[in-house]
């Protein structure tokens, strides 16, 4: 709580998008001294004992991601970025491509250095204008100033930067998906193995990161490995699967809290540190009932749960899917969870690309019945049922090919485990005559008409 | 759509140099596919089944392998163009918990539309949006290139009113 901000330093600046603002701040000075002085193994190694880990969602190990790239490939070696930041309660990496393109840029610069990548391809979801309009700008810059192109500052090493523009459609952030996607295909997730470092883009090896790992990679080559350390949660004694939960993260901040934004702070800090002193607490003298932990898919938490700190490890004992993207969303006692769990259902039913049958059928499935439920005909057994959808679809069950189904599994599960007493009261109080039925009275014939649910595509 | 009755397809000249100059960017004539369906989509407003033949014809593709991408993107309509002007209302979980829904449905009444569709003018066409990352500002609604944060009925009235007088 106490550490300035890093990731965020250059966006309270005037005109912080600039080249000549960020080289002010010694933007850029990192990349020339690395381009002089040290190779790309180096680079590698340096990620690699910093213990950063991805800032995307899942969390893997950036160097270690790095690192599964064949030695003594012929090549070509691509790069991605991934910046079809699209996960419900995010939206870090909007406000780092919008106010600080050059940082972003720079951490892809000396990745794709230490990756020996000689194209990356930045994709960015369409709706982002402004972060494409900035990157582009951005990306021109740099190659005035021989920040990109060919010999980059008489180093040798070339790279050029394209930016992809997505069509909204959330798949597109899975990193195969992305693939998928930018080889102009529909963007169904690939079967893995091989993992894109072996066979990515184009088949050939690949690396695809977040915006946000990069802000890191750029902080960690200025700043030093200790540096990074100092801060975060350290791997659980005894637990060797635990690499820790090193350094700054960015956490979104949105919902029924006085101050909403993007803030910066060390990993391992509470959701209710989080809330109350950067967000300054729930808005309308009302108490918080729950939050979603870090975008989405990865659950929610009660209040009581506040206490849990946003790492890589602390989520899973609250029951959520994991840290994920660090965006909490604040619910506040007035408001339902029968609208959270219909809400949270319909995103993934429609996001869902189609082509895992548990996936592309559970979550419709689940839709349906909380649009009954929702429409006074739901059952207590429905609860059931749901959580038997949400334990039968996912890579958890191994039942489907990505992890989209799991992000729909997962607020299901903790919404109905954390709050069955409220729901059932709802469903209860919505339906008297038939709550207890074992099959619903009336069926589900034609989906509400109202205009959110309407599907226009 | 004026400005696209080109004799001999849909895809003027301007569009098939914009389009080739993608294919030095990828190994692989497949991978311009999405970007040259954003220029089309961009000129005609849609990107009618004749755009698809015409566009799989100068990347040398059936014109399968572009309907299947194209399909799969909820974001390009094929039936007719849209309106001069396109709004997403976010109705995802920030969105939602501030205040989303009513304003979809304020909309909804204001310009006598459903989402997905367009008005009789042609002037405006209203969609809902997952989650446009602006959670910090909910509820958000994105016009044409612009994000509009913290919304309220008035404001919205406000933004559309200048859409309607052409100012923005």
């Amino acid at each position: 709580m106490s550490s300035e901000p890093v990731l965020l330093a250059n966006i309270a600046k005037t005109d912080s998008h600039r080249l000549d603002v960020y080289q002010a701040g010694g933007g850029y000075r990192g990349l020339r001294r690395v381009l002089k002085e040290m190779k790309p193994r180096d680079v590698v190694e340096m990620v690699k004992s910093s213990g950063l880990r991805g800032r995307g969602g899942a969390g893997f190990p950036t160097g270690m991601k790095w690192s599964f790239l064949p030695e003594n490939h012929p090549g070509p070696v691509y790069f991605c970025v991934n910046a079809d930041e699209s996960e419900p309660g995010t939206f870090v990496n909007r406000v780092q491509m919008e106010l600080d393109p050059h940082q972003v840029l720079e951490g892809v610069i000396l990745s794709c250095y230490a990756t020996r990548a000689t194209t990356a391809y930045i994709y960015i979801r369409y709706e982002y204008p402004l972060c494409r309009r900035r990157m582009q700008a951005a990306i021109d810059d740099c190659y005035a100033a021989g920040y990109l192109g060919n010999n980059i500052l008489d180093s040798g090493f070339s790279l050029d930067v394209f930016i992809h523009v997505g069509a909204g459609a959330y798949i597109c952030g899975e990193e195969t998906g992305l693939l998928e996607s930018l080889e102009g295909r529909r963007a169904w997730p690939r079967i893995k193995p091989p993992f894109p470092a072996v066979e990515g883009l184009f088949r050939k090896p690949t690396v695809v990161n977040n915006v946000e790992t990069l802000a890191c990679v750029k902080q960690i080559v200025d700043r030093g490995v200790a540096w990074f350390r100092s801060m975060g949660t350290p791997p659980e004694p005894g637990n060797p699967r635990d690499p820790g939960s090193f350094g700054p993260k960015l956490f979104g901040l949105s919902g029924h809290v006085h101050r909403p934004g993007c803030y910066e702070a060390p990993l391992g800090i509470t959701v209710r540190q989080l809330v109350d002193q950067f967000g300054g607490g729930v808005r309308h003298g009302r108490r918080p009932k729950a939050a979603v932990l870090g975008g989405l898919s990865t659950g929610i938490v009660t209040e009581p749960e506040f206490d849990t700190p946003l790492d890589f490890s602390a989520p899973l004992a609250v029951g959520c899917l994991g840290l994920g993207t660090g965006c909490v969303v604040v619910l506040d006692e007035t408001y339902p969870m029968i609208d959270f769990l219909h809400n949270s259902c319909r995103f993934f039913a429609h996001e869902s690309c189609g082509q895992c049958t548990p996936c592309r059928e559970g979550t419709r499935w689940a839709l349906e019945m909380l649009e009954r439920i929702k429409a006074n005909r739901g059952r207590l057994r429905d609860l059931d049922l749901l959580l038997e959808i949400g334990d039968s679809i996912g890579i958890t069950p191994g039942t489907t090919i990505c992890g989209l189904a799991d992000g729909a599994a997962w607020p299901i599960k903790t919404t109905i485990r954390k709050f069955r007493g409220e729901l059932e009261e709802y469903i209860r109080r919505t339906n008297p005559q038939g709550y207890d039925a074992l099959e619903p009275a009336e069926a589900l014939t034609a989906t509400e008409q109202t205009p959110a649910n309407r599907s226009t595509s | 759509m004026s400005g696209t009755t080109i004799t001999g397809g849909l895809l003027d000249a301007e569009l098939r140099r914009q389009i080739g100059a993608l294919l030095p960017l990828f190994p692989t004539r497949q991978a311009a596919v999405l970007p040259a369906l954003h220029l089309i989509d961009g000129r005609l407003g849609h990107v009618p089944p004749a755009a698809v033949v015409e566009l799989a014809q100068l990347l040398g593709l059936a014109p399968a392998r572009v309907q299947d991408t194209l399909s799969f993107y909820g974001f390009f309509k094929q039936d007719k163009p849209r309106g001069k002007h396109r709004i997403w209302v976010c109705r995802s979980i920030s969105c939602a918990v501030c205040g989303g829904e009513p304003l979809l449905t304020h909309l909804c009444q204001r310009l006598g539309i459903q989402p997905g569709a367009t008005t009789t003018d042609g002037q405006v066409s209203l969609e809902f949006a997952e989650c446009l990352g602006a959670c910090d500002m909910a509820p958000a609604v994105l016009i044409d290139d612009t994000l509009h944060g913290n919304m309220t009925k008035e404001k919205i009235d406000e933004v559309l009113e200048e859409i309607v007088r052409g100012k923005t």
